[in-house]
């Protein structure tokens, strides 16, 4: 019974995780908006779902004994870590555009919500079946 | 869980930014200091980030001060031969604090630290709302 709710919550779960990982390096992003000679950093979202969730074709190694090192340039669930291309040159060499960066870390934060719903939705949903009302 | 690193790095960054923000004051409270107690007049100082990484591979990275580090730029010489520290010619030295650049750094310091408490914000109601699941 309880694997049947894991494989049902499995791939929103694994979307929250990486919801989760591109919420800190867009956090990072953001923290060193003035740091000189800093890249911002981000991850290609419905790859990187794809590869954890095995669907799609890796797009970094895949991680899946402990005893597996894990490459650098690559988070924790295996999503490829890429910078953002820069929109305007500056002298300092930072490329962190603010507008950009707010407007991707509001993004991330809205759909963490929605899959936290369809999550928490499913467990409602059991809840009902379970009390019959 | 990974969206408590998000504490961290803004806090980090909030850390950074006030310190830059102490710099700045002080640099305005210094414009005119043609003395100190070490007999020199006062140099505008300014602070040098640096990106530190959470972890050595996940790329994510807060941020800290580096050093703090004197302005290289050239001192100001006022000529006022009446004055008590004149040197020899006339001249007093006096501190190479640029007010408008001061300005600005605040402007820009004060910007960054909202941007990164709007941060925190979110990830605390993002972690409420994961507390919340199912409820």
């Amino acid at each position: 019974m309880a694997d049947r709710i894991d494989s049902d919550i499995g791939f929103m779960r694994t979307a929250l995780n990486l919801h989760a990982q591109r919420q800190q390096l867009l956090a990072g992003n953001i923290a060193n908006a003035d740091t000189p000679g800093y890249k911002a950093v981000d991850i290609d979202f419905s790859r990187a779902l794809a590869a954890a969730t095995g669907s799609g074709q890796g797009a970094g190694l895949r991680i899946t004994s402990p005893g597996h090192m894990q490459a650098a340039g690559v988070s924790a669930l295996g999503a490829r870590i890429q910078y953002r291309q820069p929109v305007q040159p500056s002298i300092d060499g930072n490329t962190v555009d603010m507008d950009v960066e707010r407007t991707q870390f509001i993004d991330n934060a809205i759909r963490y919500q929605f899959a936290l719903d369809r999550v928490g939705g499913k467990f409602k949903d059991l809840d009902l079946a379970l009390r019959g009302q | 869980m990974s969206l408590f690193n998000l504490f961290d790095i803004s806090g980090s960054a909030m850390t950074a930014q006030s310190q830059r923000l102490n710099v700045v004051a002080s640099n305005l409270a210094n414009a005119d200091s043609a003395t100190s107690s070490t007999g020199q007049p006062y140099r505008a100082k300014q602070v040098v980030f640096s990106a530190a990484p959470l972890d050595g591979k996940s790329g994510v990275a807060g941020v800290r001060v580096a050093k703090v580090i004197d302005d290289p730029a050239p001192m100001k010489m006022m000529y006022a031969p009446n004055h008590p520290l004149a040197d020899a010619k006339g001249y007093v030295t006096m501190p190479n604090v640029n007010a408008v650049e001061e300005m600005v750094n605040m402007i820009s310091a004060s910007r960054s630290y909202q941007s990164n408490a709007d941060v925190m914000n979110t990830a605390k109601t993002l972690l409420l709302k994961t507390l919340a699941l199912g409820v």
